[in-house]
């Protein structure tokens, strides 16, 4: 499931109620970003997204996820709007037979979503807003999985 | 008229989200926009932006229908 919230969330329940009831899943990975403060500021995090485009275009990537690490389920919940430092902006689990797909599934979305879904990231600082493009290190993270074989041994 | 939507810094810059422009093709709306505001013009041929026709990214000119939806999408960075 994939879904976008202006609303503070609380990624333990998250994590909780995706993990239920599943007798088939060997492993569940799952990853949880927050919005970060440098010391002693006070910044905020406003996420834009393109209502309808964004939600299709994040399917379109975890279908991809589903087939080439053969997943038997993922979650994907993406804040918008102001996020306080502390917060959850991301959450992201998956659900794999065996541990290895988990984890590089959940790897691959997070890539993914850092430099390539349609969000648009401001930051508020002592120093005012300042908007946030992926950084050269975020596109060498989404290269690792053109190059790599679709393949992954479970 | 197309209606045009700009994101991220492209919005912060035009001082809008959203407005009818017209024009029969992204070339012509794009003209249109950099003559109404010359930084934003500038901007939208800019590195890494990319355009969307009704939530489809396309490259290069197309022609825009009549109520088409047309946006300018910055480089995008989410998580």
């Amino acid at each position: 499931m994939i879904r976008l919230t202006d609303q503070p969330f609380e990624p333990g329940s998250l994590l909780t109620g995706f993990s239920k009831g599943r007798t088939e899943t060997g492993a569940i990975a799952s990853f949880t970003g927050l919005a970060r403060a440098e010391a002693g500021s006070t910044t905020t995090l406003t996420l834009e997204a393109y209502p309808g485009f964004t939600e299709r275009a994040i399917q379109a990537i975890a279908d991809q996820a589903r087939t080439r690490f053969a997943l038997q389920d993922l979650l994907i919940l993406h804040r918008i709007g102001d996020i306080a430092p502390g917060e959850a902006i991301v959450f992201v689990a998956t659900a794999a037979p065996h541990r290895r797909a988990a984890f590089e599934a959940c790897d691959f979305l997070m890539d993914y979503l850092k430099s390539r879904a349609p969000f648009w990231k401001k930051e508020t600082g002592p120093d005012g807003p300042r908007w946030i493009e992926p950084r050269d290190q975020d596109h060498a993270d989404i290269a690792r999985w053109d190059t790599q074989g679709p393949e992954t041994k479970p | 008229m197309a209606r045009v939507l700009l994101f991220g810094r492209l919005a912060d810059l035009a001082g809008w989200r959203e407005r009818e422009i017209e024009g029969d093709s992204l070339f012509a709306l794009k003209t249109r926009l950099a003559e109404d505001n010359e930084a934003l013009g500038e901007a939208l041929s800019g590195p890494g932006v990319q355009v969307a026709l009704d939530q489809e990214i396309v490259r290069g000119d197309a022609p825009v229908t009549a109520r088409a939806e047309v946006a300018f999408l910055p480089p995008m960075s989410g998580g």
